[in-house]
């Protein structure tokens, strides 16, 4: 190797003392904690805007005058859009190594299974209410997955916009997963019907109110909205109602040990992100300027779409009598559902 | 060759790839009590469903990142451990300083785009591509901060690197990435996500971008960021696939095949002209390797956007009815070959460069003899500014940007692509608004004026984006003194006083320019002093702009 044309001989650093050679920080943003964490640094003002650094505003607008990325795209309002650092520091390589462990061991489950003729020990109306119900399920969580999708085109940071990225990819992992773990397992089940799932949603009444629920998620403009409606709303209501409520309890009760380890993967995927949706609204809940706004705000948001995720949630109920072993009722469950909805709208200052 | 395991012979059957990828493009449906909302409308209309070419599912896909993520990683640890920082060629890690700044904006931007594409067509065939493109694109953007980090905390000189995010806002360079990923969300969605982004950028120019910038890397010691970047150009076919098969779509309808040229065109342009400018001048000018050899950029361009781009994509739609324009890739290789156009913009931000945030060394003998070679008459044109670059670049010589010694015209800005008009005898003059703006080229001012409005040949395109902002950089500091713009950019290293842009690889502060060196030099808007003449003035001034200048000899 040749010598570097540097005048001291060598590219690396401590080669040479002068002004600024030691300055091996990013010293443009404020780290939430005394040393910027590795998240914060691959992730914050990545999306700049005319507050944090574009002194030549956004250089192409929409033609109705809006830029890349407005405050107005979202009615909710803050004083300081950049504090926002989501909790769960997901940044790529943290993303993928969870994913792929997901992954892993979710194909591990259902081939050790399937090896091992788990699906043929469920209980016959079990296998039917996977095929129907849990077919129609992941279509909610699709539909959820691309409402993020959109939604994470619209934050007015790369914080915002990178923790509904996340969510969206883990939702959409999650719909694909059940969609192929039903897919195999109907495989080794005689009769098996991988079109019944889609039907079910598109038109068993059981699930015309929870497709509503999810549509009206999907069809709304406002990514904040999206966000909030999904997180705090819908899936503590409807979205855990049904996975912990129902089929990781009952699972069990029904010689069926693989769909709750399928399933598992997701409750933890949703800790991860509500966490990160309980400090972003909690923060636009206490700013000091727009505070009270905010709070009336999500209390309407939280009412509509409660609203439909009650209605959903009464729906679904005759899906608990179909097993034959009932480890929970609907009421019990519903409780625990209830009781999570109102502790997640207390921690952001809200009640239902 | 396989080896048979008890686990392969007793596995059971999984589901084909094409069944999986039935079933799982078959989780969509039509929505029947609330509509979508088209948030990032279109003036396509699109009534057929694209269809995946890939045929991928999500759940060989996180493995597949999280293996190639090790190998990067890995490589950096070993780089590390290599002692690659020893051998490295400050001259070529100095650009990195601009090129890590503006990348991670464009890719995140890419991911945020398929927010747009994924309404614009019935069905769900594409969503798994879709999604992975917008990881892939997050991955993209993070991996590359984490490398520039990485810079920042082995390399001699991290200042510039410590402020990078910021620079990207301020800066008079990066100005031209941020038109490149605002290009890929703002406006119409089919356009912006699409046309743009995927049907030219990605497929057009990331191979120069990718694989010719990693090479050139390798050659100046620098083995990190071949790693990153292969890495992230073998996601690339995933997002070609899209885009192709969106597009695709939308050429079904006859009526979008005006949309497709329109788009077609301005894409190619465009890209040519902020591509080439950036990625060109690091490439012939951030590195110390002068092997005869070795391909050209302008050999390079050829081979990947002239043979595998224009030849292989583009021709082939002819045959759908699109009218593609020949011409004007004719022209962009001739700007490239003929009208020194990477030469003329790598002399640009040498003579900017106190208001940069990175060092720029001269060119020397060296150089100078590869440049003829490669590009016979190089040296005629551009030996002398570099001897005069070399020679101002110690403190206390008068800054080269206002030194009339050297016979250099700073340059009008292109109000389309924001690259400055360099190709002197090239520049338009148009009306925009009922102001005069400046265009690098014919092809630049029909962007501005005529694809970037509310319609396009008589057909109403009220989806189509528009240029706006203090677009040209110049007009922030119109009279202002130098050394207090560059406070006011804050490219000023934290002693105060040092600047962080400097002419030179000297690592002392002896050699250092501080405020200063630089005080008592007024920056100026070419626009609004061109806006401010008087008719006769101007005319002059433009046939006069048109000529050129040139460099006087440097003893
Ligand atoms: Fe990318
Ligand atoms: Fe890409």
């Amino acid at each position: 190797m040749v010598a570097t044309s540097s005048s001291v001989g060598s590219g690396a650093a401590g080669a040479a003392i002068f002004a600024d050679s030691e300055s091996r920080k990013y010293r443009y943003f404020e780290p939430r904690a005394k040393r910027a964490t590795h998240y914060e640094d691959v992730t914050v003002d990545v999306q700049p805007d005319p507050e944090r650094y574009l002194i030549q505003d956004w250089i192409i607008s929409f033609p109705d005058g809006r830029g890349a990325y407005e405050k107005n795209f979202t009615k909710a309002q803050s004083s300081n859009w950049h504090a926002f650092r989501a909790p769960d520091q997901e940044w790529e390589r943290t993303h993928y190594q969870r994913q792929s462990r997901i992954e892993v061991m979710v194909q591990a489950v259902i081939a050790n299974g399937r090896k091992s003729g788990a699906q043929m020990a469920f209980d016959a109306a079990w296998g039917k209410t996977l095929q129907k119900h849990l077919g129609a399920w992941k279509h909610a969580e699709f539909g959820l997955g691309c409402a993020l999708m959109q939604a994470q085109r619209g934050g007015y940071t790369q914080m915002i916009n990178n923790a509904t990225l996340t969510n969206s990819s883990y939702k959409l992992r999650l719909s694909q997963d059940i969609t192929l773990y039903l897919a195999e397992i109907g495989m080794d089940i005689a009769g098996w019907d991988d079109e019944a799932g889609k039907t079910g949603w598109l038109e068993d009444p059981m699930w015309q109110g929870t497709r509503e629920a999810v549509e009206t998620i999907m069809g709304t403009e406002d990514y904040l909205e999206q966000y909030f409606a999904i997180n705090l709303v819908f899936e503590p209501l409807v979205g855990e109602l049904f996975r912990s409520g129902f089929l990781m309890q009952f699972g069990a009760a029904n010689n069926d040990f693989m769909t709750p380890s399928v399933i598992a993967a997701a409750e933890g995927d949703y800790e991860r992100n509500l966490a990160n949706a309980i400090d972003l609204i909690w923060l636009l809940t206490h700013d000091e300027k727009f505070g009270a706004q905010n709070r009336t705000l999500f209390q309407s948001w939280a009412q509509k779409h409660s609203a439909l995720a009650d209605k959903a949630a009464r729906q679904l109920q005759p899906i608990w009598s179909k097993p034959h072993s009932k480890p929970v009722s609907f009421e019990e469950a519903r409780a625990v559902s209830e009781e999570r909805f109102a502790k997640i709208l207390g921690e952001v200052s809200l009640s239902r | 060759m396989s080896t048979l395991t008890l686990n392969k012979i007793t596995a059971q059957k999984g589901i084909s790839v094409a069944d999986a990828t039935r079933k799982c493009a078959d989780l969509g449906w039509n929505p029947s009590y609330v509509r979508e909302a088209m948030t990032y409308p279109s003036d396509y209309k699109i009534t057929k469903a694209p269809r995946d070419p890939m045929k991928q599912v999500l759940r060989s896909y996180f493995s597949m990142q999280e293996e190639k993520d090790n190998r990067v990683y890995g490589a950096l640890d070993a780089a590390l451990r290599g002692d690659m920082f020893r051998n490295v060629e400050p001259r070529w890690v100095e650009w990195m300083k601009l090129f890590l700044a503006i990348i991670p904006f464009p890719e995140i931007s890419a991911a945020r785009s398929m927010a747009m594409v994924s309404r614009l067509a019935p069905g769900e065939d594409l969503r798994t591509g879709f999604t992975m493109q917008m990881v892939d694109e997050f991955r993209h953007s993070t991996i590359q901060m984490n490398l520039k980090k990485w810079y920042m905390e082995n390399y001699i000189d991290p200042a510039g690197f410590d402020i990078t995010e910021e620079a990207f806002g301020k800066c008079y360079a990066t100005t031209i990435g941020r038109q490149f990923g605002e290009g890929f969300i703002t406006g119409d969605a089919m356009t912006s996500a699409c046309m743009y982004l995927t049907v030219v950028a990605e497929t057009a120019f990331t191979n120069t971008l990718f694989v010719a910038m990693p090479s050139e890397a390798a050659r100046n010691g620098d083995y990190a960021l071949p790693t990153v970047f292969l890495s992230v150009q073998s996601d690339e076919s995933r997002h070609i696939g899209n885009g192709h098969s969106l597009m695709m779509a939308a050429l079904k309808e006859p009526e979008n095949h005006l949309l497709i040229e329109r788009d077609m065109k301005y894409a190619f342009w465009q890209n040519h002209a902020i591509v080439d400018a950036a990625i060109g001048t690091f490439i012939e000018y951030g590195t110390t390797d002068r092997d005869k050899n070795k391909e050209s950029y302008a050999e390079m361009w050829h081979r990947w956007v002239y043979e595998d781009y224009y030849r292989t994509y583009m021709l082939p739609m002819e045959k759908y009815g699109i009218k593609i324009h020949h011409d004007d890739v004719t022209l962009a290789w001739e700007r490239i070959t003929k009208k020194n156009y990477v030469h003329k913009i790598g002399q640009f931000f040498a003579v900017g460069w106190p208001v940069n945030f990175w060092r720029i060394e001269a060119q020397t003998e060296k150089d100078f003899e590869w440049f003829e070679h490669k590009y016979p008459g190089w040296y005629a044109e551009f030996g002398d500014f570099w001897k005069w670059y070399a020679k101002l670049s110690k403190p206390g010589q008068k800054v080269i940007t206002f030194n009339e010694e050297v016979g250099y015209v700073y340059p009008h800005r292109c109000w389309s692509s924001l690259v400055p008009c360099v190709i002197r005898e090239d520049m338009v003059v148009g009306e925009l608004n009922g102001q005069l703006h400046t265009f690098a080229h014919e092809i630049d001012r029909w962007t501005a004026v005529e694809a970037f409005a509310d319609e396009f040949q008589g057909r109403p395109t009220p989806a189509m984006g528009r240029f706006s902002g203090k677009r040209e950089w110049e007009t922030l500091y119109d009279g202002v003194d130098l050394a207090d713009a560059i406070v006011d950019l804050n490219f000023v290293r934290s002693d105060g006083k040092t600047l962080i842009p400097q002419p030179h690889l000297r690592f002392d502060d002896k050699d250092m320019w501080t405020l200063d060196h630089v005080r008592g030099h007024t920056l100026g808007s070419p626009l609004n002093a061109l806006r401010g003449m008087d008719e006769a003035t101007r005319k002059a001034h433009l046939a006069d702009y048109a000529k050129g200048f040139t460099i006087n000899p440097c003893n």
